[in-house]
């Protein structure tokens, strides 16, 4: 019998690893090397290597892609993670569903970032571009042994295949799951490139205002990704889980929150660095920061340590390996930067009222609020490897500092953009927004009085701290554009890089608004419900009309049918369903939703109570969509900024379009 | 070397520091691990009851006194608390075999509380609502889920942190037990 290729795919795939593994460590060795020695053949093969490291890892994703699709339960990860009942596009997205297959998208993402590099960096001095690409080949190494000698997602089960597979896991049978883990890993990796970047740095010793702003792009653009990376989870939390909640603090959530709370703190501390020369070790200690973080959480999800320290001390092999990765990447990128990080001299040249000041605040209090969550997330586990038992600390103890120091950051937030390099007068300040603050002050006390009739300090506070940034940021903008002679031919004149701030900061305000009026004016009912029955929530009122029995392609659901009346008048219907998977025998719960910008209305079916009468839970969540639309400003901020022309024009030095100039650069 | 470089080695030293905590730690033996509290009387409280058809008729606040008389057990619990949904099972068949749990409901939402003792049924003789965490502070409360063996005289003798279950009770809970009903 002749082999074809649906037979060996797996194999080709194995292989092609095995090949990016050997291109990888070339990647890493080679340009080294030649950096090192001046060998200009030898750096200029990073790109290549670059290169076919990327096509060899597309092509071992794709044959694992074959596999899902033509079924090959001789794959034990196709076996255990799809079933031929599944629908072509679960199939494709099973690929990440499981251990195996993730780290191979996380492989692939390396791959696509590394390649991003080699073409986008011709304009690098060549040195820097191939200690640049080192760095990524020697994480690609330590990624790839990991995948190839832990977690292969080719291994065979040979020689009796099952006859269908155990299917996906019901929860991941979602179009959020089929895009949220790209999307997060984007950003995980992505980070990688900013770390690659700041270890050439230390190599070189070469940390001017140029290192920055090639880095720029890339920290913003990892961000954006992480940013809506993480929102794309929790709206898929929302609705899938059932619960209603959008975050839970848990340590899958943390592990992903935490290199974005120092990303945003390293790419406004990147700021600082290219434009004023100064923050350098900092920025740098940042970069590190932020991938060893990335990398944390990839070992927090990936090890198994999570579901149970001791279920990850009984097989270890995974979790070791991480771990070590994880020393050596961060051990050796401290120890270099004790060594070669640049001493800071003399005294800082900016005032105590100044951008810097402005920018120096939010990096402190975003390092201090990522080590209270990593406190709070690592604290459980320590307690679990120290055998004191499974704890949680829970949302109160992320709560009581999170949203104050959120808060804190928020209102200071507003300063940064209307505030000038090295130096600012309280005049000034004082002057451009004592508008902004009075009309927010206003706004902040009045919404809760037309909202709903009871009182809620907290939603003044939260509505104006949000009108507070954005009414700063319309303030700064009608600042800029007070010389020009109309409107829109100002507007014209201000950068992309400008808009992008003022898109991102305004996405944090709108995030605020989702988080604290969510939180605080939710209305939920979970109740017992007959057929006929009756449910109001403030001005809805949900009546269940029927309960209905579905097959599904792959799995069979209860459907209740809801009518919702808006003040007597019929508004819509609603259908949520429990389901049964057939091949897993899990239930899963299907949420109703009625989504519009100032409220959702969530309904899910609890248990079945009688023959007619199900334990049914309802909300009415008002702006909770705010929380995810804020989150997508802040990625389309990122885009804006990395469009800015100013990175085309790579190498020539421009003086920056954004700022009201104040002296001139100061280079150490 | 220059003074200012030493600085520079300060998160290098923070990191291999933790790493060698974290390492001692997990050779130490947990069962060294001091209690501030223990053999101490239970922190002076007067809290609120969470209302529950199983509480003691018209109980609506509560003492440290009501817990003296007979050995029992504190339960530091809250909804949000993953691990105490897992725990409150074995609560509920330790109730069953006569043993006295009193409840310490620790930073929730009453509301919430309430449905989940209904949902899950109700293992306390009462809880006391902390809904600022007092009580919880006073006894050294790390996280949920905590449970303290109280003796007649209303002092700790004992502190299990995490979750109670039949492996717990059988090797440490229930021979502390034993032997305090018998003093």
């Amino acid at each position: 019998m002749a082999l074809d290729f649906v037979q060996l795919a797996p194999e080709m795939g194995q292989f092609a690893l095995i090949l990016s593994l050997c291109l990888s460590a070339a990647l890493f060795v080679l340009p080294l090397v030649g950096a090192h020695y001046g060998s200009n053949v030898l750096m200029q093969s990073g790109r290549s290597l670059a290169t076919g490291f990327f096509i060899f890892v597309s092509f071992a994703f794709c044959c694992l892609v074959y596999s899902f699709l033509h079924d090959d339960f001789s794959v034990k990860y196709v076996a255990s993670n799809s079933n031929s009942l599944l629908p072509y596009y679960y199939k494709i997205s099973a690929v990440w569903g499981g251990h195996e297959g993730s780290l191979l998208l996380w492989i692939l993402m390396l791959a696509g970032w590394t390649f991003a590099v080699a073409i986008f960096s011709r304009s690098l001095p060549l040195d820097m571009q191939a200690r640049v690409l080192a760095v990524m080949g020697f994480v690609a190494v330590g990624f790839l042994s990991f995948i190839l000698f832990t977690s292969n997602p080719f291994d065979r089960i040979l020689p009796i295949p099952p006859q269908d597979g155990s299917d996906l896991n019901p929860l991941l049978q979602d179009i959020g799951l089929i895009i949220h883990p790209p999307v997060l890993y984007m950003g995980y990796v992505g980070f990688s490139v900013v770390f690659a970047f700041a270890i050439a740095a230390l190599l070189t010793g070469r940390l001017d205002s140029a290192w920055a702003r090639w880095s720029r792009p890339w920290a913003t653009m990892a961000w954006g990704f992480l940013s809506v990376g993480i929102a794309l989870g929790s709206w898929w939390a929302y609705y899938e889980l059932g619960w209603g909640g959008w975050w839970f603090w848990d340590p899958v959530e943390n592990a992903s929150f935490l290199p974005w709370l120092i990303g945003t703190a390293l790419i406004h501390s990147l700021a600082v660095t290219e434009k004023r020369s100064l923050f350098k070790s900092w920025t740098i200690l940042l970069a590190i920061f932020t991938f060893s973080l990335s990398l944390l959480g990839t070992f927090l999800v990936r090890s198994g340590v999570l579901t149970s320290v001791h279920a990850f001390a009984n097989d270890p092999e995974r979790g070791v390996f991480i771990l070590g990765f994880f020393l050596v990447v961060v051990g050796g990128s401290l120890t270099l930067f004790a060594l070669r990080a640049p001493v800071v001299k003399g005294s800082a040249g900016f005032n105590l009222l100044s951008r810097e000041t402005f920018l120096l605040a939010n990096n402190i209090l975003l390092t201090i609020i990522m080590i209270m969550v990593l406190l709070g997330t690592l604290y459980p586990l320590v307690a679990d490897a120290l055998s004191l038992g499974k704890i949680s600390v829970g949302p109160p103890y992320f709560n009581l500092f999170f949203l104050p120091l959120m808060g804190l950051l928020c209102l200071l937030m507003a300063f940064g953009p209307l505030s000038n390099w090295k130096r600012t007068t309280g005049l000034q300040l004082v002057n451009l927004l004592w508008k902004p603050w009075a009309i927010s002050l206003v706004i902040g006390l009045v919404f809760p009085l037309i909202y709903r009739d009871k009182y809620e300090i907290l939603a003044a506070l939260t509505v104006f701290i949000a009108s507070w940034i954005v009414t700063a940021l319309l303030a700064d903008l009608f600042y800029r554009l007070r010389n020009s002679d109309s409107f829109f031919a100002g507007l014209k004149k201000l950068s992309l890089s400008y808009f992008a701030m003022v898109v991102a900061h305004a996405g944090i305000a709108a995030t605020t608004v989702g988080v604290g009026l969510t939180s605080i004016y939710t209305e939920q009912r979970d109740i017992r419900m007959e057929v006929g029955q009756k449910v109001t929530v403030v001005e809805y009122d949900f009546i269940l009309n029927k309960l209905t029995h579905i097959d599904g392609p792959n799995y069979t659901a209860e459907e209740a049918l809801i009518t919702v009346m808006k003040d007597g008048k019929f508004l819509r219907e609603m259908k949520p369903q429990k389901r049964r998977y057939l091949a897993s025998g899990s239930t899963m719960t299907e949420v109703a939703l009625d989504v519009s910008l100032f409220r959702d209305l969530y309904v899910a079916m609890g248990e079945p109570l009688t023959e007619t009468a199900w334990a049914m839970r309802v909300h009415l969540k008002p702006f909770v969509r705010w929380i995810w639309l804020g989150a997508l400003m802040m990625g389309f901020g990122a885009v804006l900024a990395v469009a800015d022309k100013r990175y085309r024009k790579a190498i020539k030095q421009e003086s920056p379009a954004v700022e009201v100039p104040v002296g001139k650069l100061v280079n150490e | 070397m220059n003074k200012q470089r030493l600085f520079l080695f300060i998160p290098l030293a923070i990191f291999v520091l933790l790493g060698v905590l974290f390492w001692r730690g997990l050779s130490l033996d947990p069962n060294e691990m001091p209690s501030a509290l223990l053999n101490k009387p239970v922190p002076a409280f007067d809290l609120p009851v969470l209302p529950a058809p199983e509480n003691p008729q018209g109980l609506v606040s509560a003492n440290q006194d009501m817990l003296k008389g007979k050995v029992s057990l504190l339960n530091v619990w809250a909804t949000w608390c993953t691990t105490c949904r897992q725990e409150h099972e074995f609560l509920n068949t330790l109730k069953a075999q006569g043993i006295l749990i009193y409840g310490i409901n620790y930073k929730d939402n009453a509301e919430d509380a309430q449905r989940w003792l209904a949902e899950l049924h109700n293992p306390y003789v009462f809880s006391v609502v902390d809904e600022e965490g007092r009580l919880g502070l006073n006894l050294g409360v790390f996280g949920a889920p905590e449970t303290y063996v109280i003796d007649k005289q209303g002092v700790i003798r004992y502190k299990h942190i995490g979750d109670v279950n039949q492996n717990v009770w059988t090797k440490v809970l229930d021979p502390i037990i034993k032997e305090l009903q018998t003093q």
